[in-house]
Order: C-alpha cells, then structure tokens, then sequence
C-alpha cells in the first residue's frame, strides 16, 4: 500500500496519504513517473503532512511541484517530519 | 463521457441571451439600512430570496465603483429571473435598477425615505409577488454547456488539495474551455511565489504584463498593511493543520485548479464581466466568500470549490460545487461535500476520470440538482471593500 506521494522527480518531500507511524516503513509513489521510493518514518507524519526523502541542511530549499516552496529554518533528516517548525517561507 | 462533447444542459435563457441554472426572484438591499425591509418582504412572499449585506453607504471613489458593479452585477446575473431593489433613498436605487434593467429583465426600486418601512415593504412585496408568479412559469431549455460559465475557487486548502481536487478541477477546466466554454480563476495573493508560472500561462505577453501588474498591486497592499509575516492568515491555521507551510506551497496548489495546458485569454478587475469566451483571471481576494460574490457579481451561473480542511461556503444565486479530497474531510463533513474524489488519493481513479466526474456533476446542477449548500443554505453573500467609507 501507498503511504506517500511525491508531485515530481525533483521534489525532496512527499505527502503522507494515510497516518505514517515513527519506525514505519513508508512507500510512495512518485505521480510524474509511477515509481515507487521508500523512507523510513523518524516520527509521527500525520494525513496531508510533508515527509522529508532527503536530508535537508538549514538555509537549504524545501522542492515540492518541482518548485522551491521555502527555506530550511532548522536542519531536517530524511524521514522526519516537514513543517512550520523547520520550514518558512521566503516571502512576506 | 463528458470528457470532449458539448452535453446539452436543461437551463433557463435569459432576455439578454445568457444562460442562468436557477431561477431566483431577488430582493436586494441598496444599503445596509434596507435589508430589514428585504428580509420582511422575502417572509411575506415565498420563494424570493433577500440579500442581506453591510455596506452601501457613504463610500467613495473607485470602492463605489466596485460596489455598484457588485450589487447591479448580481442582480443581473443569469440566475436571477426578476429583481426588486430596495434603498433607503431613491437616487442611489434607481441607478442600481437602471444598470440591472439593462439585462432586459424584470427589476422595479422602492425606497424607504418619505414612506416609511411598512409602506415600502407592502409596496415592494405586491411587486415581489409578481415577479414570483411570472417567474414561476418560465421553463428550462435544453441548452451547450459551455453556455454555463463557471468560476473556481478552493478554501480550506490542504495537501490533498494540491494532489487531487484541484486537480480535478483543472482537468475539468481543460475539458470546458476545450468545449467553448467561460471559466475564471483568481486568488491573487495566493499566487504568491508561483506567480511567474501563472504568468507564463498567460496566452500573451501583455496578457502576462496584465496579471503582473495585478499581483504586485496586491503584493503592495499587502507589504503596505501587515504587522508580521502573515504566518497564521496566509496560509490559514486550517491549511496548517492539514499540512501545508508555506504561501509558496499553498501557491503551487492553487494553480493545480487551472489544468496543465490551458493559458488565460485576460485579466479581468473585481466583479467585470468576461468579454469572450476561455479561462479568465480576476483580481479577487482568497477569502472565498468574497471571491465567489465577485464572480456571481460577474456573470458567472456555477462555481467549482475544491477544499482539504472543509470550508463549507456558499453563495446566494451561484451554486457552489463541493469537492474534496481528503478522507478525513469526506467522512466527517460529508453533508458538505458533493463529491468526493479521495480515490485519487488511494491510486483507484485516475484525473481524468475525475474532472468527468466533476463535470457530471455540473451537468446534475445545472439541470436542476441543489448542491449542498444551496441545501444547508450557505449563502454568504460579502462584498468587497477597498478602503473606508468617508
């Protein structure tokens, strides 16, 4: 079963389709290819919320649509959990 | 499938040649003082709907524009059969009647000053009890789809959104201007850190120069305004909660509603009317009542509203199709929700059978389904303002 889905190839986080558990796991779809990646969960990643693939270092660029959707405020390991806490936006 | 047909839809043909899905007698309030009346002429005569609202007095300048186009916009709109305008003077009331009457449509003005309220309402609900009996005679016809012109907006967004119903709606979108059909999109500030691709699916260069200019007007307001970064408005503590972070990636989302291929054919202001068929741009604030009063206000019969978290808007004449994605949303609101697509989500459906889906469901309202709001009532009907009123 799916876990995750990630937009595009570039992309270094997915969005979790089911509640993805610490210790589990995941599989994810990459939606622009079909294939399949797995990562495992260092935490808690509610329905809806990004999933790290990568490691991501602080001031680094958080890629979702293939696209920069804000700037790492706190360094982020692959599996853990990517939010307001570790990721802000660079406008406004 | 609907998928590249003109499905014929059972609607009304207005006076003016558009197309309405429903077939409202209104009673609308030229200011805020009026709506008492409206209320009590809507309670004495069934079936008419007032339209209750908050300003309509002392504004100014191009705000005042903006509130006539909105007002005489929505009376006008081809879901409204007759209208009766009621003000507290005569002088703005008749100019709200005289830009309706254009239409060709039924519209007679009542104003409180030098009668007092129980006149005007006796006088106004004979009036309403007319129209309502003419109204009640006229017949649907069978019509082309893309005579139905359809505005989208989603609220409440989530990453769910991004993956799947707006999405939905953008394959939906391609179907419908590829039919000949009128859609718009809008959300200006919500573009915001996409808006060099959105201008790149403009279908011109000064098509492009167009939105931009709108965006960075709107950017201006904005830095003009805010006391903080706006963490918490923009995306909302909803869009939060399901998982988005950032405007950008709320942004990116945003655009999903508008399909992979298909460019706008221009930009159109706050409640303006399209001027030719295709996809169309409006400056409209994300706040989504707002933004669906604008388009209501611009002619537009239908409107597509993909939400993650559950935004349960609605509007007064234009009926709003519900759709989302995510599981949780489907299961827990699910008197809100007109369509689910969350087997997108679980890899059983595809895109493109989705937006048929969707489109079946415009079908299904336009011959006469009430959406779920148009059931629970959810008509919220908010004007936009642009500055104080002097």
């Amino acid at each position: 079963m799916i876990q995750f889905l990630v937009h595009e190839k570039a992309d270094n986080v997915g969005v979790a389709t089911v509640d993805i558990k610490k210790g589990e796991k995941a599989t994810g779809l990459y939606m622009d290819s079909q294939k399949k990646v797995e990562v495992k969960a260092l935490q808690d990643i509610p329905l809806g919320h990004k999933i790290a693939l990568a490691n991501l270092k602080q001031e680094g660029c958080v890629i979702k649509y293939g696209h920069d959707i804000g700037r790492v405020v706190a360094g982020i390991k692959a599996g853990e959990h990517v939010h307001i806490h570790n990721l802000k936006t660079r406008r406004w | 499938m609907a998928k590249t047909k003109n499905p014929k839809v059972f609607a009304y043909r207005r006076e003016n040649g558009r197309v309405g899905i429903r077939n409202h007698v209104v009673i609308l309030p030229l200011d805020d003082l009026s709506n008492s009346a409206c209320e009590k002429v809507a309670f004495n005569v069934k079936g008419c709907k007032a339209i209750p609202h908050a300003y309509g007095r002392l504004q100014f300048g191009k705000d005042l524009e903006l509130f006539f186009r909105t007002m005489i916009g929505t009376g006008a709109n081809p879901n409204v059969a007759a209208v009766v305008v009621i003000g507290i003077e005569p002088e703005w009331t008749h100019r709200i009647v005289e830009g309706i009457a254009k239409t060709g449509k039924p519209v007679a003005g009542f104003s409180i000053e030098r009668y007092g309220e129980f006149k005007t309402v006796e006088m106004a609900s004979w009036k309403a009890k007319e129209y309502m009996h003419w109204a009640s005679e006229l017949r649907r016809e069978p019509v082309d789809l893309k005579e139905v012109w359809v505005s989208v907006k989603c609220g409440e967004s989530d990453t769910t959104s991004g993956l799947a119903s707006n999405p939905t709606v953008g394959n939906a979108l391609e179907k419908l201007v590829a039919m000949g059909g009128t859609c718009s999109f809008g959300e200006t500030s919500e573009i915001t850190g996409a808006e060099m691709v959105c201008k790149e699916r403009a279908a011109n260069r000064k098509v492009g120069e167009q939105f931009m200019a709108a965006f960075n007007a709107y950017q201006k307001m904005i830095d003009d305004n805010k006391t903080d970064d706006l963490s918490g408005s923009q995306p909302t503590k909803g869009n939060i909660r399901g998982g988005l972070t950032t405007i950008e990636e709320k942004a990116f989302g945003n655009l999903q509603k508008i399909g992979k291929k298909i460019s706008y054919v221009g930009v159109l202001d706050k409640a303006e009317a399209p001027s030719g068929r295709g996809l169309w741009f409006m400056d409209t604030s994300s706040a989504a009542a707002e933004a669906v009063t604008l388009w209501a206000a611009a002619g537009f019969v239908a409107h597509f509203f993909p939400t993650g978290q559950g935004n349960i808007i609605g509007n007064p004449i234009e009926p709003v199709i519900k759709l989302t994605a995510n599981p949780l949303t489907a299961k827990t609101m699910s008197e809100h929700v007109d369509y689910d697509c969350s087997a997108i989500l679980r890899g059983e459906m595809t895109l493109d059978q989705s937006g048929d889906n969707l489109i079946q469901m415009l079908v299904r309202t336009c011959n006469g389904r009430l959406t779920a709001q148009e059931v629970l009532g959810h008509e919220e009907f908010v004007l936009t303002k642009l500055y104080e009123s002097a």
